[in-house]
């Protein structure tokens, strides 16, 4: 019995062993692409034949096609203004439908319902026109552009935040509110301090979504190469007319990119679990 | 301090009586001032001296008419959507200059955004006038009783205590509603015109009805018989990735939740790089290794293990397969994060029940875990379902819905939603997109009630004091 149980363990582990390196082989070759001398999409070996740094110097450096560093700094910016503008719509539109009651509170919810359902893109061509109409697809106004793409929904992806809120207890706001706060003070000075590990996961992900989306930025940006973002640079690299000398470079490219938001994915899955388990005690 | 709270409580009683009152019943409070200021929005306030408000409310209606009665206004816009324009841009012969001078046409395009932003700006105002009005009323009421309405300074206090929910959830209605709510009913209401590149009609185009529907529907015209195969295929697809997903998913789970497995953290760690690392970049990788001429085929060709290419992304069968499992690569660790909560939340009496019973470890799953698994996680599984019905990263960034036969649209691999996306962005059928869209929303829609009826949360909802 305990000679089986060995044997099952043994198997189990080498199992796991085995899908882990199948997980890890695309990325593994994704790094070892990364670091390859010579140009060009396709190789005959699983290893490169020499090894080299320039592909990282030369994303940086050589930035008359593709300047990846200027798409880096527009992706910065767009991603800090939509991080603030949608962690602000998010909170706001949790702390009134968890603690509020107001006519319209009901026929909100179920709306967001709704427009949860309709696929993004079939709105996108659209907000295109829209954002043309208003003059902001054109030069400079497109960050703007971005940032309203980025953070116009925001409204609509509060069911986390307020799950959360509904968990802190009332009976702090009705102790706030004898002691003379407003609601205003009630919600800066205590349902947001309570909130404090939601916030930050709220904040992680919608900074996160610029990095990551080029279906809308495409359309956004078509293009003006100038106000590319990572996620479209990246893209256009492996296009038809740049793959051969760009390919490496896409690779060290996604490689830089991959790393931070990694880690930020590690940060928000601690902060949610942190939220999620530890709650707030009243 | 007591004082005002008085009075705080008198103007909350007093708006506890109007609440939920009609229109109707707050004219009959507010007298002839009241009627007066359905003409004159604000007059109401004016009276009852809420001076500011009052204005502002009047210079609002000011401005609504001005935007309406303007050369190229509101009632023009409107005007223009039963016909969406008809003169198209000409060019004539300028004969001073000897030259052909081109003369703006209509787009219609702009015609139907315009109309439709105006009637959106219309609808906007009529609440605007019942809330002035309401507000106008129940200024009277307040005076007329020996009450100081509120000044406008008191309004605004109020805008951070009772009524911060007016403050908070402006910015974001507003914004839902111009880059969300507009843009949807714009493109829905596409579906019924003929804006399309087939036949030429980018500049001009007009409503068609439900021409749009009958063709995506009927199993003889080119899109039609397309519409059936890509549905099949959606509907094929979204089974087996939610189902496999969920399958694998729970045996690795449940693997590394065994006594006895070391490092668990390590393992999970693992295999949710392809959470953690974006799609864009993961599945563009794949997508280089699978190509004809990819690293796969070359390393299968080198070792001498097979003669010819695989048709991993021009087959269909192929690519076919090809998603579905690369989806096990990325939805795996979906899986595993879900349900490694809920078997740690399994009652351990009824594993010791079993025990007692002399169950195989395969009947305890069969008739512990997999049941109380099913009833917690059906709500997900029906979201994973409707995920995967609306999963365009992994088909678009994997085969780009390729392999496409001649003369189609769509290919082998294309879901609804990235036959959607190749519609409108890459072939500008604007009019046939918006039908799809439309039908995807609606096969979503009945799916989401079913699920969201049914789950703890809303249920919860009905208890909310």
């Amino acid at each position: 019995m305990r000679r089986k149980r060995m044997l099952f363990n043994i198997a189990a582990h080498a199992f796991l062993i085995i899908l882990c390196i199948i997980w890890l082989v695309p990325f593994f070759w994704l790094i070892m692409q990364s670091f390859r001398r010579e140009p060009g999409q396709f190789i005959d070996t699983f290893f490169p034949k020499s090894y080299t740094f320039d592909n990282y110097i030369r994303l940086f450096t050589e930035t008359n096609v593709i300047n990846f560093s200027r798409m880096f700094a527009n992706t910065f910016v767009i991603a800090v203004f939509t991080c603030i503008i949608s962690t602000f719509f998010v909170l706001s539109v949790s702390y009134c439908t968890s603690r509020l009651k107001f006519r319209f509170r009901r026929p909100y919810m179920n709306m967001a319902l709704i427009l949860n359902l309709f696929p993004g893109f079939m709105s996108m061509i659209a907000v295109y026109f829209i954002l043309k109409a208003l003059g902001l697809t054109e030069g400079s106004m497109i960050p703007i552009a971005l940032i309203i793409v980025f953070s116009a929904g925001s409204g609509t992806q509060f069911y986390v935040m307020k799950g959360y809120m509904d968990t802190i207890p009332r009976a702090l706001d009705e102790a706030a509110a004898l002691d003379g706060c407003s609601r205003w003070q009630i919600f800066t000075r205590i349902t947001l301090p309570l909130s404090k590990p939601m916030i930050v996961y709220q904040v992680i992900t919608s900074f996160m979504v610029p990095w990551v989306d080029f279906i809308f930025a495409r359309i956004i940006v078509r293009a003006e190469s100038r106000y590319y973002t990572v996620a479209i640079g990246l893209w256009s690299m492996l296009e038809r007319e740049y793959v051969w000398d760009w390919y490496t470079r896409f690779c060290a490219g996604a490689v830089l990119i991959s790393i931070p938001i990694s880690i930020l994915f590690m940060f928000t899955q601690k902060y949610y679990r942190e939220a999620m388990s530890g709650g707030v005690k009243g | 301090m007591t004082d005002n709270t008085k009075k705080g409580r008198n103007s909350f009683s007093l708006s506890k009586d109007l609440q939920g009152n009609t229109l109707l019943s707050a004219l009959t409070e507010g007298g002839l001032f009241g009627w007066l200021s359905c003409i004159f929005m604000g007059l109401g306030n004016i009276k009852a001296g809420q001076w500011l408000k009052g204005i502002l409310f009047f210079i609002s209606q000011v401005a609504f008419t001005a935007f309406m009665l303007s050369p190229r206004g509101g009632i023009y816009s409107i005007s223009l959507l039963p016909s969406l324009g008809s003169s198209e841009q000409g060019k004539v012969w300028n004969e001073d200059k000897g030259i052909f001078e081109y003369t703006a046409g209509d787009r219609s395009q702009l015609i139907l955004l315009y109309g439709i932003a105006a009637l959106c700006v219309t609808v906007a105002f009529i609440f605007l006038w019942r809330a002035s009005v309401i507000s106008g009323c129940r200024a009277l009421k307040e005076k007329r009783m020996g009450l100081y309405p509120k000044t406008f300074r008191e309004d605004i206090k109020s805008l951070f205590n009772e009524n911060i929910h007016s403050l908070l959830m402006t910015p974001p209605t507003a914004t839902l509603l111009v880059f969300t709510v507009l843009p949807l009913i714009y493109m829905m209401s596409m579906a019924f015109t003929d804006f399309s590149r087939e036949g030429d009609k980018l500049v001009l185009f007009d409503w068609v009805g439900f021409d749009n529907f009958i063709a995506v529907f009927s199993r003889n015209s080119v899109v039609g018989r397309q519409f059936w195969s890509v549905l099949l295929w959606t509907v094929v697809w979204a089974f087996f990735a939610t189902f496999l997903n969920f399958l694998f998913g729970t045996f690795v789970a449940m693997l590394i939740n065994r006594p006895g497995i070391r490092l668990r953290g390590l393992w999970r760690t693992i295999l949710a790089t392809t959470i953690a690392v974006p799609q864009f970049v993961s599945l563009m990788v794949v997508r280089s290794m699978v190509q004809p001429e990819g690293i796969i085929n070359r390393m299968l060709l080198n070792g001498g293990l097979i003669a010819e290419r695989l048709p991993f992304l021009t087959e269909s069968t192929w690519a076919r397969v090809l998603v579905i499992v690369v989806n096990l690569w990325i939805g795996i660790p979906y899986t595993i994060l879900q349900v490694t909560g809920v078997l740690n939340n399994i009652p351990k009496e009824q594993y010791d029940a079993a025990k007692v019973d002399g169950c195989t470890p395969y009947k305890t799953f069969m008739n512990v875990t997999l049941p109380y698994m099913m009833f917690v996680l059906t709500p997900y599984l029906i979201t994973q379902f409707t995920g995967n019905i609306n999963n365009f990263n992994v088909i678009y960034l994997l085969t780009r819905g390729e392999p496409v036969t001649v003369g189609n649209t769509a290919g082998a691999t294309d879901l609804l939603i990235t036959w959607l996306y190749k519609l409108s962005v890459d072939q500008q059928k604007y009019n046939l997109a918006a039908v799809i869209g439309i039908l995807t929303f609606a096969t979503l829609s009945v799916v989401a009630l079913i699920t969201y009826r049914s789950t703890g949360s809303y249920k919860n909802e009905e208890g909310f004091k």
